[in-house]
């Protein structure tokens, strides 16, 4: 017989399987139809080799891009064979990794709506920041 | 459906619907994609249910044997520095999507888990050990070293932000 604590333990679990379900399956979805609906090719596109702004376009596109993070490092080794500039790609992976826009409602739903949106703004300030000072400590060292 | 029915229903469902109903709205306009968007998210499910079902798991063990006051302790507003080390390596080995862990943490935020300590846990996800060889081949060693010592740094930076704009009262 299981005790009183397993029972407890099991009853509050499953009221939050209940509550998280619908939310993580409603993820999957938006993802998958994102994935779908953003052409690979757009991203080598959208890139100019500007000092600023390509960390910034990166931030941008990582955050509204989705899946798997190795995506992120297949696209970013493709855009470096294309002749983008490392500053751009490493906003680009590092956002994609970070923010999440399109797991934004989810966050909101669970872990509070001012929490989910502060969050993923500092993130994606802090890409632009990590992606400048990623590209001039590599070329110190 | 009637309006009144649906503001009954809790948020988590009505993003469920929403999302439904704009795979309906795409099944209208473009129904090669609906098709497509679905058997890649059978896929994806497929991947992410083996995940899930840890999390679930984990969550059992946390209610059963994790006490609020063991979470307040090492993961609260006096963890200190060791709440920051415990949610930078927790980050790093979790699996998985982001969202898959965020019924764990809302959980663990109920029995007192700081925002700052989410915030960074969250943030260390990025830092994926089992893809660091991927990242090494495409952009190089001295790169990816670089990057995760920046990315631990901003992970601690990004929880305080969190956490001070969410305590900041005007």
């Amino acid at each position: 017989m299981p005790s009183t604590k397993a029972k407890e333990a099991a009853r509050k679990t499953w009221n939050a399987i209940k509550n998280s379900l619908p939310i993580l399956l409603g993820v999957l979805l938006f993802i998958t139809l994102i994935i779908e609906i953003i052409p690979k090719d757009l991203y080598g596109k959208v890139f100019t080799n500007h000092g600023f702004l390509d960390p910034l376009l990166g931030a941008i596109f990582g955050s509204i891009a989705a899946g798997n993070p190795l995506n992120s490092y297949v696209i970013g080794g493709e855009l470096m064979n294309q002749g983008v500039g490392l500053i751009g790609i490493t906003a680009f992976i590092l956002s994609w990794v970070t923010v999440g826009l399109v797991q934004l409602p989810a966050e909101s739903l669970m872990l509070g709506r001012k929490f989910a949106i502060s969050r993923n703004a500092f993130s994606f300030i802090s890409a632009i920041i990590i992606a400048i000072l990623t590209s001039y400590t590599l070329t110190i060292l | 459906m009637n309006i009144k029915i649906f503001s009954k229903i809790n948020g988590g469902l009505k993003f469920l619907i929403l999302i439904i109903f704009l795979y309906l709205v795409c099944a209208i306009l473009n129904f090669d994609l609906f098709i497509v968007a679905l058997s890649r998210f059978v896929e994806l499910l497929k991947e992410v249910v083996p995940i899930i079902l840890i999390v679930f798991i984990i969550m059992f063990f946390s209610n059963l044997l994790l006490e609020t006051k063991k979470i307040t302790k090492y993961l609260g507003h006096n963890s200190g520095i060791s709440g920051f080390f415990l949610s930078i390596v927790f980050g790093i080995l979790s699996a998985g999507p982001i969202y898959m862990w965020y019924p764990l943490l809302a959980d663990f935020k109920e029995k007192g888990m700081k925002n700052s300590l989410i915030a960074t846990f969250l943030y260390n996800r990025a830092i994926k050990i089992q893809l660091l060889p991927l990242m090494i081949y495409y952009f190089s060693l001295k790169f990816t070293i670089i990057l995760s010592i920046y990315m631990v740094i901003f992970s601690v930076i990004n929880g305080i932000l969190v956490e001070k704009s969410l305590t900041y009262k005007k």
